[in-house]
């Protein structure tokens, strides 16, 4: 490729060999040296972002990319897909390595573990300085887990939250045309459904093995999870053990199954033929359950918000109005930049970039992922979408797990203790106790590293 | 001058130093490396900064000899290599036996077959036998429902679970120890049958007095495979329960593997790794020192 310092190269040559006659003869051989040099120097001015995307994503996120190299001829960008399973370990085996890429997608739980490697750039400054990011445009519960300490590291790609999934044809069977409100509607359908459904089948489908709804129920009953700035377990507070105990209630009851999701040989042929009515998941199901379930069933199920504890037992105390819509959690991919990456002027751009509601709205087209600007979710394909507008809603009510690079193990903690306990091998209060005690042990090292002022 | 004797060891040296060399930098460094790791607490915080790393002696260990989840995990390996062990090694007998006998016709026909399943994916494995489990459409519940057996939720009841991993397990490697046994039985010589026969033996005695003792180096070879290799049991549970129902399934392998790559506690993982090193190494020394008192 020929550069402009090419064209000035060969002006100063020329004119040297026009002024020396010795020059004449030499000058083809360096005008060709200099030439290849400088096509080297043009390669350079090309900047190649490496960009790490994971599953589908990383697949689909291509078909973006064109627009891009157009508004931005000097930069390229290289995808490098991986598989979500192995996704977090290439990650720590790159940043071991040096080899981490420029900019990448993250699950935004990891994010905390990432700013205790140092592995990602803050980016402050940039959405201080000349950035037409509209941060107020996220989903607040969603933009909060991507800042810790007062930084920004990243910011949300897509979201995630959990919510029912239900068949409303059983619903309404049961006498509920219009899906209940607060837990005690819910909690009264489920114990309906059940009657109706007969021993094999159940109102809810629970896996033992995820720790999402215990904690989620938690959280709307105002507990802390953790205590004193994250260096406790915080699990025998009353309202922790409320919901714990609401939670192992629906298992006493038979209203779900004690099964894991290992066992689930297949969950859409389960949910067709009503071994279940009720799933809590995420939006990665809209298109599942589109693509998997039998046309007859198509028409019969629905999204609906979490229900929260309106001021009845087990949490009293809580805001009636929260009865409508209860909060459930602040999951998601966001994009970061690595601290180390020598490109991340041309990585911004492409994260500003990702980050247009058009963008967004392109995205959700082609992957089923829900945007994160809401403005993308006025995109007729979103807005038309009747199984999407009961995430709108509950992306509204989410908040984050604690911070934290152990949380998913002490999350694996709860569903281990939460499983023993609907086993009936522990009491409620001994599976707690000895949840506080593993957490303590989990988060030894976090209090020894805060304790020498290592971690903020 | 370099004498002949010594000249000779010099080229030996010389000619192992290639191999020797791939061994100690693939093999004996990381090992090492993994022995100091594992008096270390060497955790996510301390890949970002070593200042975040401490030495802790043998507190790894004692750790480790305190979790309970460990000793279940210990418990449910023993389980696997003392109930599937033997079965697996008899299973191979017994097959060995079948495929190789006169009347079987079509007997490398045979042997393929049933080494099919050690070369098929374990994952593709898994996802089959997770349908032949399967508590309500399973074909294995529906088999035994013909003799009036209730259903038994093979992977989600924490007392079956384990019988059903073994089962899968055994199933899926008996093939490899068989094809073994065939070769063994194969380097008897066919007279010391044909005099047994002409001593009136019967296939029982033929079988007690020629095979098994002929078959002894072969069998103790086997024997040590097979139980080397169960104590590492791991894909079986990690791909079919993940080590549930309620921890039932879990081995130390696969302990090791979620503290070390899920959790990233490299030093608890280290430390759980060479203890289950130094029980292999016992349980090998126990089973070569029984071996030669049964046969002195």
């Amino acid at each position: 490729m020929f550069s402009r310092r090419w064209f000035g190269v060969g002006r100063i040559t020329i004119t040297l060999s026009i002024m020396f006659p010795m020059f004449r003869l030499l000058s083809p051989i360096i005008l060709l040296v200099l030439g290849l040099a400088g096509c080297d120097s043009g390669a350079d001015r090309m900047v190649t972002v490496e960009f790490w995307a994971m599953g589908q994503e990383g697949e689909r996120v291509r078909m973006l990319l064109p627009e891009f190299e157009r508004r931005h001829p000097g930069i390229r960008v290289r995808v490098q897909q991986l598989p979500w399973s192995a996704a977090h370990e290439k990650l720590l085996t790159a940043y071991v390595g040096r080899t981490m890429p420029d900019i990448f997608q993250l699950g935004n739980t990891w994010i905390p573990e990432f700013v205790a490697l140092r592995a990602i750039a803050p980016l402050d400054e940039r959405l201080r300085t000349g950035s037409n990011l509209a941060l107020h445009d996220y989903f607040p519960g969603i933009l909060a887990t991507n800042r810790l300490n007062g930084h920004t590291y990243a910011l949300p790609w897509y979201v995630d939250t959990r919510l029912f999934f239900y068949r409303s044809d059983l619903l309404a069977a049961a006498g509920f045309s219009t899906p209940p409100t607060g837990w005690d509607g819910w909690r009264q359908a489920m114990t309906r459904l059940k009657g109706l459904a007969g021993p094999d089948r159940y109102a809810i489908l629970l896996p033992i093995n995820e720790w999402q709804l215990p904690v989620i129920l938690a959280l709307q009953c105002g507990a802390p999870l953790l205590r004193d700035q994250d260096r406790y377990g915080d699990f025998r507070d009353p309202r922790f053990r409320a919901a714990f105990a609401f939670y192992l209630g629906l298992f006493e009851s038979d209203l779900a199954p004690p099964v894991s999701n290992a066992q689930m040989a297949n969950l859409y042929q389960e949910f067709a033929n009503g071994s279940f009515a009720l799933y809590v998941t995420g939006p990665w199901n809209i298109g599942e359950f589109g693509r998997r379930l039998p046309a007859a069933i198509q028409p019969d199920w629905n999204t609906a918000p979490l229900p929260g504890f309106d001021d009845a037992p087990p949490c009293p105390g809580q805001d009636p109005e929260n009865g409508a819509i209860g909060v459930s959690l602040a999951g998601g991919a966001s994009l970061a930049l690595a601290r180390t990456s020598p490109r991340q002027e041309a990585a911004w751009l492409l994260l500003e970039f990702l980050a247009e509601p058009a963008q967004q709205a392109h995205f959700y087209q082609l992957t089923g992922d829900l945007p994160a600007r809401q403005t993308a979710w006025n995109d007729p394909a979103l807005a038309g979408n009747r199984h999407a507008q009961a995430f709108r809603q509950q992306l509204q009510h989410v908040q984050a797990t604690p911070p934290i690079p152990e949380w998913e193990r002490i999350a694996h903690r709860i569903a281990y203790y939460a499983e023993l306990a609907i086993r009936k091998q522990m009491s409620v209060d001994e599976a707690l106790t000895a949840l506080d005690r593993d957490v303590d042990q989990i988060l030894a090292k976090r209090r020894w590293l805060l304790e020498r002022g290592l971690i903020p | 001058m370099i004498g002949p004797e010594r000249h000779a060891a010099l080229s030996g040296w010389a000619f192992l130093a290639p191999a020797l060399l791939l061994i100690a930098v693939f093999f004996f460094l990381p090992v090492m490396a993994a022995l100091a790791l594992s008096f270390t607490d060497f955790d996510i915080y301390a890949l970002g900064d070593l200042q975040r790393l401490r030495f802790i002696g043998f507190d790894n260990y004692l750790q480790l000899l305190q979790s309970p989840l460990f000793w279940i995990a210990l418990g449910n390996t023993a389980y696997f290599v003392v109930v599937g062990g033997p079965l697996s090694v008899a299973i191979s007998l017994g097959a060995a036996l079948l495929v190789n006998s006169r009347l079987t016709h079509g007997s490398a026909w045979f042997r393929t077959a049933l080494f099919l399943p050690v070369v098929t994916t374990l994952v593709a494995v898994a996802v089959v036998w997770r349908y032949l489990y399967h508590p309500r459409y399973g074909l294995l519940n529906y088999g035994l429902s013909l003799f009036g057996v209730e259903p038994i939720d093979w992977l989600g009841d924490p007392n079956w679970a384990m019988p059903a991993i073994i089962l899968m397990a055994v199933w899926k490697n008996f093939g490899f120890n068989m094809i073994i046994f065939i070769a063994g039985l194969q380097n008897i010589p066919p007279p010391l049958y044909e005099a047994a026969r002409i001593d009136g033996a019967n296939a029982w005695q033929q079988f007690r007095h020629i095979t098994l003792p002929l078959l002894g180096p072969t069998f103790l070879f086997v024997a040590l495979m097979t139980m080397i290799g169960y104590f590492q049991v791991f894909a079986e549970p990690y791909v079919m329960t993940q080590g549930g129902p309620a921890n039932r399934t879990m081995s130390v392998v696969l302990l090791m593997y979620e503290e070390g790559f899920r959790w990233w506690n490299m030093g608890y993982a280290s430390a759980a790794a060479f203890v289950l090193f130094a029980l292999i190494l016992a349980a090998t020394m126990l089973q070569l020192q029984l071996r030669r008192r049964g046969s002195s």
